[in-house]
Order: C-alpha cells, then sequence, then structure tokens
C-alpha cells in the first residue's frame, strides 16, 4: 500500500487527567516532533520524570495524545478500529521481566501474543521457534521463569515480542533491574536483533554507556526534546547535559576533565579505544618533545 | 528457604499415563469416583484396587505415594468410620454398651466408607501426580468451553489459574525477601502465642499486597500490548488431541465399571447376613 515504515510524532502533548474533573491535570509532554524511520537504532535519553516513559507509551497506543498526533506505519494511533494492528507492529517490553511474563512454560509464554492474535498453531510454533533462537534461549523452552535469571527472563519477554514479527520494538529502560551481566546479555541481544535482524530499536534508558551504542540518540527534558542526533554529537555537550541531570559516559567526562584542564585532545571521542589511541598518542608525542 | 516448592504434586515424566489428553484422565478421574459408588458387594472392590494399583504400576508412581496422599484425611477416614461403626444399627450385634451397639453390618459399612475415601483420594492423587498444573489448566477450559454457551467464563477462570500458577515462586520469593527486610528492621516473628504471631505477619502481608497489586497491573499492560483480548478468536499453540491411548484407557475404564456391575449383579446369599 505504499505506507511509510516508520513512527512519526507531531506536536504531541500530553497530561495526566487532573484528580477531579475540569481540574488541569499534570502536563507531562509539551509538544514533540521525533520521526523514527524503519531499521533504527534510537535511544530515549533522560533522567526520571523527563517524560521519556510516558513518550515511549504513545507508540504502541497504551496511552492516546492530548493533542497532536503519534502515526505509526500510516495509522493513526488514535484509530481504535486498527489498535491491534499498531501493537503487533510496535511491540512492548517493560522493565520488570517479572511481571511480563504470562505462562507458566517458557515457551508458552513467548506463544502468547500469537495465540491472542489468533494465529494457525503450526505457524505459532514456528514462529515460537525461531524468536526464542534470535534470542538464543531456545534451551530453556520448557523451563519455568522463576528458574531463570532476571537477563534470562528479560530476554524471554523479548522474544514474546519479537514472535509477533513487530516492525519496531520499544524498551522501556529493560535493564534498570538486572545485574551487570543480565544488563550486557540484555543489551547483545538488542544489538544483535538491530543489527541481524533490522528490527527498529527504541531503548529508554537512562544508562549513558548504553545509549552510546546506538546510532542515534534523543535527550528528553521537561517533556520537550532537547537534543536529536549522532552519540557523538550529543554526548560532546557534556555542559547541557549535565544541566538537564544527565550524566556523560565515563570515557567523555575523562576527556572533557582533560581538556578543561587544557590538555590537547580531540573533542568527540567516544568509546574507551578512541580515548586510549588519544591518549597514546599524546603521551608519545610529550615523549619524544623531550 | 520456600525457593525450591513444587506447584501441586507433579511427578515429571513419560509413561502412558503421563501421555495421556489431560482431557481424558480429568473425566475417567471422575468416571472412576462415579464407578466406586457403583460397588455394593465387597468382591466388588478387588477390581476397584486392582485397577487403581495397575494405573500406578504402568505411571512408574511408587505405591507408597498412596499413603502420602491420604495422610492429610486420615482424621476424617477415622471419624466417619467410628461413627458408622457406632451409630449403625444391624441385626447381628456383637454387643451393646448403653445405647451403642456394634453390629457386623456396622463394621461392614465402616470398611466400605474407608476403603471409598481411599480409593477416592487415591485416583484423584494419581491424577494430579501425572498431570502438570498448566495441562490441568487448559483440560479445564477445553471442557468447560462448551459451557461458554450459557455465558460460563470457561477462559477467564483458565486464565485465572494458569496466571495464579505463574505468580506462586515469585510471590513466595516475595514473601521471603520482605520477612528478611522485617527481621532485619527488628521484626520478630517466631515467638509469643497465635494472636501475637498473626499480628506480627500483618507487616508482611500489607507490602506484599501493595506489590501484587502493582505487579497486576503491569501484567494487565503487557498483557495488553501482546494483544490480549480475552477468549474471543484465540487459538492454541499446543493443541489437545486423543489418542489410541485415551481410546484405550477408556475402554479399560468402562470394562472396570462393567466387571462391578456384573458382580453386584451375581447374587451372593452367603453374604446375605452382612448386609
Amino acid at each position: 500500500m505504499g505506507e511509510e515504515k516508520e513512527i512519526r510524532v507531531s506536536g504531541l502533548e500530553f497530561a495526566y487527567p487532573g484528580e477531579e474533573p475540569g481540574m488541569p491535570g499534570h502536563i507531562v509532554l509539551k509538544g514533540l516532533d521525533l520521526q523514527i524511520p524503519r531499521g533504527q537504532f534510537v535511544a530515549v535519553l533522560g533522567h526520571n520524570g523527563s517524560g521519556k516513559s510516558t513518550l515511549a507509551k504513545h507508540f504502541n497506543a497504551i496511552l492516546l495524545p492530548t493533542s497532536g498526533d503519534v502515526v505509526v506505519c500510516g495509522i493513526n494511533t488514535k484509530d481504535e478500529e486498527r489498535l491491534f494492528d499498531i501493537r503487533q507492529q510496535v511491540g512492548m517490553v517493560f522493565q520488570n521481566p517479572d511481571n511480563q511474563i504470562v505462562a507458566t512454560i517458557v515457551e508458552e509464554d513467548v506463544a502468547f501474543a500469537l495465540e491472542n492474535l489468533g494465529v494457525e498453531p503450526s505457524e505459532i510454533r514456528r514462529r515460537v521457534d525461531e524468536a526464542l533462537k534470535e534470542v538464543d534461549m531456545y534451551q530453556y523452552r520448557e523451563h519455568a521463569p522463576h528458574q531463570l535469571s532476571g537477563g534470562q527472563k528479560q530476554r524471554v519477554a523479548i522474544a514474546g515480542i519479537l514472535a509477533m514479527r513487530p516492525d519496531f520494538i520499544v524498551l522501556d529502560e529493560p535493564t534498570a533491574m538486572l545485574d551487570p551481566r543480565g544488563r550486557s546479555e540484555v543489551l547483545r541481544t538488542i544489538r544483535e536483533l538491530n543489527r541481524d535482524y533490522h528490527t527498529t530499536v527504541v531503548l529508554i534508558t537512562h544508562y549513558m554507556d548504553e545509549a552510546v551504542q546506538a546510532e542515534r540518540v534523543v535527550v528528553v527534558d521537561g517533556g520537550k526534546i532537547l537534543r536529536d542526533g549522532t552519540p557523538r554529537e550529543v554526548f560532546t555537550e557534556v555542559e547541557l547535559l549535565k544541566s538537564v541531570g544527565l550524566d556523560v559516559p565515563q570515557v567523555t567526562e575523562l576527556v572533557y576533565e582533560l581538556r578543561q584542564a587544557g590538555i590537547e585532545l580531540p573533542q568527540d571521542i567516544l568509546t574507551e579505544d578512541e580515548c586510549y589511541q588519544a591518549l597514546k598518542k599524546l603521551l608519545s608525542a610529550s615523549a619524544n618533545k623531550r | 528457604m520456600i525457593r525450591d516448592i513444587t506447584i501441586g504434586q507433579y511427578f515429571p515424566g513419560h509413561s502412558p499415563v503421563h501421555r495421556m489428553d489431560p482431557r481424558m484422565k480429568l473425566i475417567l478421574t471422575i468416571f472412576y469416583i462415579v464407578v466406586l459408588f457403583f460397588v455394593s458387594n465387597p468382591f466388588g472392590f478387588i477390581p476397584a484396587v486392582f485397577f487403581l494399583v495397575c494405573c500406578y504400576r504402568v505411571a512408574r508412581i511408587p505405591v507408597k505415594m498412596i499413603a502420602k496422599s491420604i495422610k492429610p484425611i486420615l482424621p476424617i477416614i477415622i471419624f466417619t468410620g467410628i461413627l458408622n461403626l457406632l451409630f449403625i444399627t444391624g441385626e447381628s450385634v456383637i454387643f451393646t454398651f448403653g445405647p451403642v451397639h456394634v453390629s457386623w453390618q456396622g463394621i461392614y459399612t465402616s470398611v466400605k466408607m474407608a476403603l471409598r475415601l481411599i480409593l477416592l483420594i487415591a485416583g484423584t492423587s494419581l491424577m494430579t501426580y501425572t498431570t502438570s498444573p498448566i495441562a490441568l489448566t487448559d483440560a479445564i477450559e477445553q471442557l468447560l468451553s462448551p459451557l461458554k454457551v450459557v455465558h460460563f467464563p470457561a477462559h477467564e477462570l483458565a486464565m485465572m489459574m494458569s496466571i495464579a500458577l505463574r505468580f506462586i515462586p515469585t510471590l513466595v520469593e516475595e514473601t521471603d525477601k520482605i520477612m528478611s527486610a522485617q527481621k532485619a528492621r527488628g521484626a520478630d516473628m517466631e515467638s509469643g502465642g497465635l494472636i501475637q504471631r498473626a499480628k506480627s505477619l500483618i507487616p508482611v502481608m500489607i507490602p506484599l499486597f501493595i506489590s501484587a497489586f502493582r505487579r497486576a497491573e503491569e501484567l494487565a499492560l503487557a498483557m495488553e500490548c501482546r494483544c490480549y483480548h480475552g477468549g474471543e478468536g484465540r487459538t492454541r499453540m499446543k493443541q489437545l488431541r486423543y489418542t489410541r491411548l485415551d481410546f484405550t484407557a477408556l475402554g479399560i475404564s468402562v470394562l472396570l465399571l462393567a466387571v462391578i456391575i456384573a458382580l453386584n449383579l451375581i447374587p451372593m446369599p452367603f453374604l446375605d447376613w452382612l448386609i
């Protein structure tokens, strides 16, 4: 039908309804414009209460805009008739893995969405196996969820979404409740999904080291978009990020401090390796001078 | 401490009994209970016991397990036994003690009732030993689904059961955590009388309830995100299917009923003094 495969947010405003009817509610989003084309890996950054989770809930029509529009692949989220189309296109993974696993067996849980959509049993079986393999949890398919670690549970939750074959996956702080090992497991899975299966990933996070791995970073503050660009562009604005209560990646911080101290280093260093190379170059240069 | 609980009493396995369709198991368990009430002469119990022991054997569940499953209802069995023994009035009285007559009929009835109860429990236990709670939930949903015509919420009931099963371990773990947290704050849960102990559980119950509600809310959201909209138009990945095994089991069960009815019909004049 030639529909554009993208999420388009225009003039999005949202306020939670007030305690009493007629009372002004708590305004969370104050006019957001955003476009997420298919295939991208986008990180949405913001501190607590910045509205980033509220924004995420608009992508699959859990929340509807107070004003403005959210359009997913040509479907407005206000279109109630196509609610399930939207939810099937935009999968959502939440913070607590325990509270999003429905069934008592891993594979049954992955099948849950497909059962709801009325897919043929043989097709469900095929897609469930595929999804479990994609997140590398196939060998655990007959386990009970409570036998798994946090990272494994979160991967099962991701598989449950993948089985729907969505074009977009929105992950709302998927690593916030995990230990470091679980975090890196989940993050690796997310990266592979984007790289190998070309799934569009929208990662809501407040971890800088996760955001660095995305190809695009959107910084949300006070219900508005503050910055939107590549990690390199965004993270070099150390002062701006700090002014809205966000950290910068450790490497960026180090380079920033060194530059403040008058040491000449390039501004756009983002990875440990780049930092190591730059420092090595700097040190050998000063050794040669002597 | 309570982490390794098994839900229900399921023993995983691959015996023919395990592999039977859970619907058929449920039906045959009910059938067996009905059959037990057809037994009206002492010889009728022989095939009933034999059948059950064979089922345990085939399922590779140790027959010892029967004793374990009966233990909790032992007081009931003894109580009904004594009542029957003392208050059934028969003609062949053995001895009289005040208003109480102990007769052969009384002894016979109490033994019969006890045996019936034991077989009933042992039979239903076999089903829970060999069927996972999830399979059982599925079976209940399928068997009750014809009642949807009269608006019986079969799907909702099954969904509730399976979510409850899913969250039992999670909530047990959470209870553990909350108890530790309260103990760390100086809560004393082990000493004092019954009322004191019940009171000391309040600081555990309240956070547990609050968290359970929060979990419920999040779960509902996650289910909505995965397009859950009730049982309408829903398919299942694992289809239940009756196989030859199920029909064989059905055949054997019907045969058992036939044998017991036949035994009832054979005249046994030598037992007249008992019945």
